[in-house]
């Protein structure tokens, strides 16, 4: 096993590092080691399955956010022949928590708009942990217009902790940034592919995701508040995350049941980072297959759908509907 | 987002709680003011000019012309999505704010006349959940919402709103996209919206509808923004300077078109849609022609 490991993956690194072990000597001693590395090699394919196939909310949490996790520019790479960056609001500033640009994917060309995380500590003050300024907001919804203006289709990574909560942001209007966005991708008129890849936080998230088809990563979660927000809420204990992410749902298997997310991208056992390629590959099919889709139809009549699908999100009763 | 647990500590401390007694105690200025007085000025302090927190009937009363508001989709009611229990049960909490305000949700939606004009309002209750939006919040709002651009009237929402729901998990954080999509509509069909501020509006109510208006009225001291302010302190580790995120901060950063006190928002809502909107019938000759 490579990188960084999380708790619940520890009895798998443990048999994993035992079979490194086994084959270290059998390389340099007398004997045959082969029925035993058979044996252990059968242990850890059924501890994966049974570790993997039985995540609960709190653990995809914890893969949602792994530091290894491909974040937008690494399936960018991945995924785009070509990605010519902008940027800029024209009002204040670049934020780099956002990245925006025009990008081919097998020759098909589109607007991308992404948040960005941070690998290095360096990179990780630079991009504000992937938590979007107003500023970053305003750049997105430009680039997104000029998608609308060119008559290509829109395509968004989302994947941040939430919209930065400081003061400057609170005074360039985080919330009136943010409630525009969502107008506005209601209405635009031009196809919207929309993939959570990682963390969706709650308004911060939204304000990338509105669109005609909602793609989510297997190990992405997407919530109204971080399972740490709820629990400080609720309990006064921020500890009681893990609680707060099997009450809320927040995972995309959830998501989809709800209705909110239309496709579950599968991701490689163990997470994305595990196999980023094979994510990406599994990514790309679900982003060609939703444009592919869209491409057939008018805009208006894409328009009116996406007004259908929000209109029918929620449940209730009375009111005889 | 999702505040609402926090501020209705704050609640407490911030309504007129004595309405027997003939004298009552400012919460700004602590000033001995007569009771009488304040509820003839709107619950608005006459010595320092603060705010109470008013209910939905008296927010209405004060805004549209008596004997004309007939309410929407009163009977629609939240439901435990997600089965959600924290130290109450979801469905405890709702039954408790039912009782207390004698309404089924926190926003309550209708018509009615301001000054003789036709308008659609919609009225957020702060008292029922921190004024919370889950899925019967945001299915009355979109509709009032859609029911204004159908008659082609001016739109009104008076917010008073911690955020998205928590207890209705993502479904909620969805209603900012619903109303939001709706809003559009109304918006692209020309018609006005003028959206009212009270103390306090944040999160995700802030974060659509709130902030989505043609003109944006503020209560003198509401407080208004995304992220609450203790959050922020959290966050950036230091005191918030006095008065942020205060309608006056706001209305300073240019987040907010005006500050009216609660005695003259009728007048300046009715002024403003005079300028703003024609009639229906105007309206639909000028298409036309």
């Amino acid at each position: 096993m490579v990188g960084q490991y999380l708790e619940f993956e520890r009895p798998i690194v443990e048999l994993e590092n035992r079979l490194e072990e086994l084959r270290r000597r059998s390389e340099v001693e007398e004997g045959d080691f082969s029925k035993e590395i058979e044996k252990l090699e059968k242990k850890i394919e059924t501890i994966k399955r049974e570790v993997y196939g039985n995540l609960n909310r709190w653990q995809i949490t914890q893969l949602a956010r792994h530091p290894d996790r491909p974040y937008t520019l690494d399936y960018v790479k991945m995924i785009f022949s070509d990605f010519i960056e902008i940027h800029g609001d024209r009002l204040f500033r670049d934020d780099p928590s956002i990245v925006a640009g025009f990008g081919e994917i097998e020759g098909r060309k589109v607007v991308l708009v992404g948040q960005q995380k941070g690998r290095t500590t360096k990179d990780k003050l630079y991009r504000n942990f992937g938590m979007p300024h107003p500023e970053g907001y305003r750049k997105a919804l430009r680039a997104m217009k000029l998608a609308e203006k060119f008559s290509l289709p829109v395509l968004t990574f989302v994947d941040t902790p939430g919209a930065y909560p400081g003061i400057g942001a609170e005074e360039r209007g985080q919330a009136e940034a943010i409630a525009r966005n969502i107008m506005e991708m209601a209405g635009l008129k031009t196809p919207i592919v929309v993939a959570i890849i990682g963390e969706g936080g709650s308004g911060g998230a939204l304000a990338l995701g509105v669109g005609d088809r909602i793609l989510m990563m297997e190990y992405a979660i997407y919530s109204v508040i971080s399972p740490e927000g709820c629990a400080s809420i609720l309990w006064k204990d921020a500890g009681k995350g893990e609680t707060a992410a099997e009450i809320m749902k927040i995972s995309a298997r959830d998501l989809e049941k709800f209705g909110i997310v239309d496709v579950v991208v599968e991701e490689p056992e163990g997470g994305a980072h595990r196999n980023p390629e094979a994510a990406a590959e599994n990514l790309k099919r679900e982003i060609l297959s939703a444009l592919d889709e869209l491409e057939g139809m008018k805009i208006e009549e894409i328009v009116n759908k996406r007004y259908e699908k929000y209109r029918k999100i929620g449940e209730f009763k009375g009111g005889g509907k | 987002m999702a505040l609402f647990k926090k501020k209705e500590k704050k609640k407490g401390n911030r309504k007129v709680t004595v309405p027997e007694n003939l004298w009552i105690k400012c919460d700004n200025c602590r000033e001995i003011i007569y009771r009488r007085e304040v509820e003839r000025n709107l619950k608005v302090c006459p010595k320092c000019n603060y705010h109470f927190r008013i209910t939905v009937d008296e927010r209405i009363s004060s805004l549209i012309d008596e004997g004309t508001f007939e309410e929407f989709d009163a009977d629609l009611e939240s439901v435990d999505i997600l089965g959600f229990v924290d130290t109450k049960k979801y469905t405890d909490r709702l039954a408790e704010a039912k009782r207390k305000s004698k309404r089924n949700e926190a926003v309550v939606t209708g018509r009615g006349k301001i000054n003789g004009m036709d308008v659609v309002i919609a009225v957020f209750d702060f008292a029922f959940l921190g004024g919370s939006m889950g899925c019967v919040v945001g299915e009355k709002v979109t509709r009032a919402i859609e029911e204004a651009t159908r008659r082609e009237v001016p739109l009104i929402i008076v917010s008073a709103s911690g955020g998205a729901r928590m207890q209705e998990g993502t479904l909620s954080l969805m209603q900012m996209a619903k109303t939001s999509a709706a809003m559009k509509r109304f918006h692209d069909a020309g018609l006005p919206y003028i959206s009212i501020l009270t103390d306090p509006t944040t999160g995700g109510v802030a974060a659509s509808f709130a902030m989505q208006g043609d003109v944006i009225i503020s209560e003198p001291g509401a407080l208004i923004g995304f992220a609450g302010p203790r959050v922020i302190e959290q966050t950036i580790m230091q005191k918030l300077p006095e008065g942020f995120q205060r309608a006056e901060f706001l209305l300073e950063k240019g987040m907010v078109d005006m500050i009216v006190p609660r005695t003259e928002m009728k007048e300046t809502v009715s002024k403003l849609l005079g300028y703003m909107y024609r009639g229906e019938k105007k309206r639909a000759s000028g298409k036309n022609g």
